[in-house]
């Protein structure tokens, strides 16, 4: 009895071990096919990027055309936009983009690299650490209309009593707005990258100079920094990009006049200010395919500014 | 009654150029334990992944020759297929970090989408966990993660996923070489009692091993199969001057 | 000697004192904008704030019901777009990192990044607007969908990248597919990295302004339909902000705070998320 019992048993499993087996090569059979989608899906996700970055660069450089035809090089260099007349000059844009940008880049920097010395070297680790990065991250991460919203309100009155107290006229409005704005909104950017670029440098070669006496300050600046100085110049340089191209805050401080910017303190347009207060009025031919063509300047001049900053920073790493 | 599982004819794998396993024949017989020695670069880790095509698994990889499982060619199937009748256990432990004790055992089935009814699922992670003497120490963990067991826990626990599959041959990778004394001999028992029902293959670089738990024993050297005999004709009295180098400890 | 020494100590505390000064300055605009928006905006935020639509100038009350439905359906569609494509792409520029067209694709994910979203919006009016005659939800979708691409591509593929080969190795060893081994081990054991990518590119562009200028356009009613234009938060802001009237820049700034709260809301969770549900490996 107990022998046919456990035959029965013997003769149960095996039945099920078939019918598993008959399920593992009905699945294997559309695992192949599967796998050959699957990896068709990949390539063509592939592809798709690959083409919408060149449909991006096409659709730019196509509807420029225009432009290009009838205006030509003069574009960068004539200093008046007079949609009426359709004289287009992005002089005056050029100039405010460059002015905002640096300006701004000149004030962050300070700040920007004592952030990265803070939380690179000072307190890598720990509660303090924490909440500096994530004070940062959100600085980052504020929405550039409410900069600008705030900077309109807030900032404007105060540069407007600074302005009155040193002569000068009292718009508010104007360049030296635009570039206190992106300087704030642009400082997490250079701090985070220099952060791991600090942090990078290799502690053997710190306490190297603390062994022969070196105070805190000597190998910072004789150590540290020279050592990770690229890596810094590619988080400044990255930082510049988003300065570039940023809109919404600097068209709400900037004061949208299309003239040539006398000083920091005038009122004026960035390239992506004015596409963003005229290219939904702009009605046409020749003007919309200025300010596309401006569009597309703005597109080559961050390209080849995070192009840099990225292969500095892919340089570095390697080294270090 | 000893018949071939697995036949190699002129098998030879490559890194690109490289020229890694040379011209291998060798033929071995179900229900033992095999190993494969030979010094670190001898192509004794990229013959045994060879055998379940996962050789092939890296850039620039590539096999010739012929691999016999039961007389079917392996090297005609379709990967997939191969390692559902040849199991691989790894030289780390590697269970699944996202699943538990249950749901790693029966890995292969549920990750491959094969439904199986729960009666059924029971079964198999009990049978699976028993062969493996780990059933006793798990049973009532089995929702935990994986990864909270010990290293030889967890090196159990990846043979019991393979044993799960019901392969006819499983490949062993050095599987013992990131775990402590006490967790290797557990695992070296477990080989013997595993033999009954499947053929294994243990890659080793420790001949102790070799000696006390593989019937034969496969000597590779610069990529070639130099000796393949009887583990205690192999370890007593070598025909090869280069086995008899390697196990008197000669060069390593 | 003496006194060098002691110059050269002072010299050290002041450098550190002051580098303390400087990153301490760079805490203070986030609070001062917490405070002026949390200040400016409390008073406007009732519930009758956040179910009517804006009234006309002069009218007292109104809210941003339109504004905070058009964001939810344009955000929900560019993310129905953007997570999919955006996984795939990470999973292949990770899975075929020797192919040219993988390395194409890496450097297009980067110039994609750095496009300033200005220029998006005059793509997304270029291919979406122009063609199909108008301002719809969907051109901005599409645009924003785009923009979260390169943030949720490469998240995947540095998450990806820090999954050790040996698990991949296990799945394949019990005879699973490509696909499976993906989509049922190496995604699953991502999950964390990958959606709080996912969240860090919504976060992003939830506040996006400029792309929305000429694509979704803004509409003062509630509309559902996607082919219509829709009302997002940051073009309320920015339209009612540069407004003359102060009932509607209240209103601005109640949105305001109803924007940043999310925003901000959404970058603390994602760091919350991340720490929390880490696969132990």
């Amino acid at each position: 009895m107990e022998q046919t019992m456990s035959a029965n048993g013997f003769v149960n499993l095996q039945e099920t071990t078939i019918a598993r087996k008959t399920k593992q090569v009905n699945r294997s059979n559309n695992h192949i096919k599967g796998e050959k989608i699957f990896k068709g899906l990949l390539n063509f996700a592939g592809l798709l990027l690959i083409l919408v970055v060149c449909g991006i660069l096409i659709t730019l450089v196509w509807q420029s055309l225009p432009a290009l035809r009838s205006l030509g090089l003069r574009f960068f260099w004539t200093d008046t936009w007079n949609p009426v007349t359709n004289v287009f000059g992005a002089l005056p844009f050029l100039l405010g983009t460059l002015i905002t940008s640096f300006l701004a880049l000149i004030i962050s920097i300070p700040f920007s690299i004592a952030v990265a010395i803070l939380l690179g070297e000072y307190f890598p680790k720990g509660g303090f650490s924490n909440f500096m990065r994530s004070t940062i991250d959100l600085i980052a991460a504020v929405p550039s209309v409410i900069f600008g919203f705030w900077g309109f309100f807030v900032l404007v009155p105060l540069v407007r009593i600074f302005e009155i107290k040193i002569g000068v006229s009292p718009n508010g409005l104007g360049l030296f707005s635009s570039a206190l704005v992106l300087a704030i909104m642009i400082i997490p950017y250079a701090a985070s990258l220099g952060t791991t670029m600090i942090k990078m440098v290799p502690s053997a070669l710190k306490e190297g100079a603390y062994a022969l006496g070196a105070t805190r300050w000597e190998v910072l600046r004789s150590v540290i920094l020279p050592y990770s100085k690229s890596g810094l110049f590619a988080g400044i340089l990255l930082s510049l990009g988003r300065a570039i191209g940023e809109t919404m805050a600097v068209t709400m401080v900037i004061g949208n006049s299309n003239d040539l910017p006398k000083s920091i303190f005038s009122t004026g347009n960035t390239m992506a200010s004015v596409i963003a207060n005229e290219f939904g009025a702009a009605t046409d031919h020749v003007y919309i395919s200025a300010l596309v063509e401006m569009g597309l300047f703005l597109f080559l001049v961050t390209f080849v500014i995070n192009w840099i900053g990225k292969a500095v920073i892919k340089r570095f790493s390697k080294n270090g | 009654m000893e018949s071939t599982i697995i036949k190699t004819i002129n098998y030879n794998s490559y890194f690109g150029e490289n020229h890694v396993v040379k011209n291998v024949n060798i033929e071995i017989p179900r229900n033992h334990v095999i190993a494969v020695m030979g010094p670190s670069g001898c192509g004794k880790t990229t013959f045994l992944r060879g055998i379940n095509r996962m050789h092939e698994m890296t850039a620039g990889a590539h096999a010739s020759g012929q691999i016999l499982l039961n007389g079917e060619d392996v090297m005609e199937l379709h990967p997939i297929v191969v390692r559902l009748k040849i199991g691989m256990v790894f030289q780390r432990p590697n269970p699944f970090p996202n699943l538990s004790i249950y749901d790693n055992v029966i890995a292969g089935y549920k990750l491959n989408g094969i439904k199986l009814p729960k009666d059924e699922r029971d079964r198999i992670v009990e049978e699976s966990l028993t062969k493996v003497a780990l059933w006793k120490e798990v049973k009532d963990s089995l929702t935990k993660k994986g990864t909270f067991l010990s290293g030889g826990q967890q090196q159990r626990l990846c043979i019991a996923r393979a044993v799960a599959m019901q392969p006819e041959v499983l490949l062993f990778d050095e599987p013992t070489s990131a775990l402590d004394p006490i967790s290797t001999a557990t695992v070296e028992e477990l080989f013997i009692d595993l033999k009954k029902n499947y053929t294994l293959i243990i890659v080793t670089h420790n001949m102790q091993q070799a000696a006390r738990v593989s019937d034969r024993t496969a000597f590779f050297y610069m990529g070639e199969l130099v000796e393949y005999d009887e583990t205690k004709q192999m370890f007593t009295g070598p025909k090869d001057e280069r086995t008899q180098n390697y196990i008197t400890g000669r060069f390593s | 000697m003496e006194t060098k020494l002691n110059y050269r100590i002072a010299k050290s505390k002041g450098m550190n004192w002051l580098i303390i000064l400087l990153s301490a300055l760079c805490v203070l605009p986030l609070v001062f904008i917490l405070i002026y928006i949390i200040k400016a905006g409390i008073g406007a935020i009732n519930w009758n704030f956040l179910v009517s639509i804006p009234k006309p100038v002069g009218e007292a009350g109104g809210g941003i019901a339109n504004a905070l439905i058009g964001t939810a359906i344009i955000i929900l569609c560019a993310t129905v777009i953007s997570v999919p494509v955006g996984i795939i792409c990470g999973i292949y520029l990770n899975e075929y990192k020797k192919s040219k067209i993988a390395y194409w694709a890496s450097i297009c994910v980067d110039v994609l990044q750095g496009i300033p979203s200005i220029v998006m919006g005059i793509i997304g009016y270029l291919w979406l607007v122009l063609p199909f005659g108008g301002h719809s939800a969907i051109s901005g979708s599409v645009v924003l969908a785009i923009m979260m691409l390169p943030i949720i591509i490469r998240s995947t593929e540095e998450t990806l990248k820090l999954l050790p080969d040996s698990l991949k190795e296990a799945a394949y060893a019990l005879g699973m597919p490509f696909q499976r081994v993906i989509l049922k081990v190496i995604i699953p054991c991502g999950f964390s990295g990958i959606i709080s990518g996912v969240m860090l590119s919504v976060a992003r562009v939830a506040g996006e302004t400029a792309p929305l200028l000429f694509t979704a356009f803004g509409n003062p009613y509630v509309e559902m339909r996607l082919t219509q234009p829709m009302q997002t938060l940051p073009l309320l802001i920015f339209n009612y902000a540069t407004s003359p009237y102060t009932d509607w820049q209240n209103l601005a700034w109640g949105a305001a705070l109803v924007l940043l709260i999310f925003v901000l809301a959404l970058n603390l969770l994602t760091k919350l998320i991340t720490r929390r549900w880490k696969v132990q490996l």
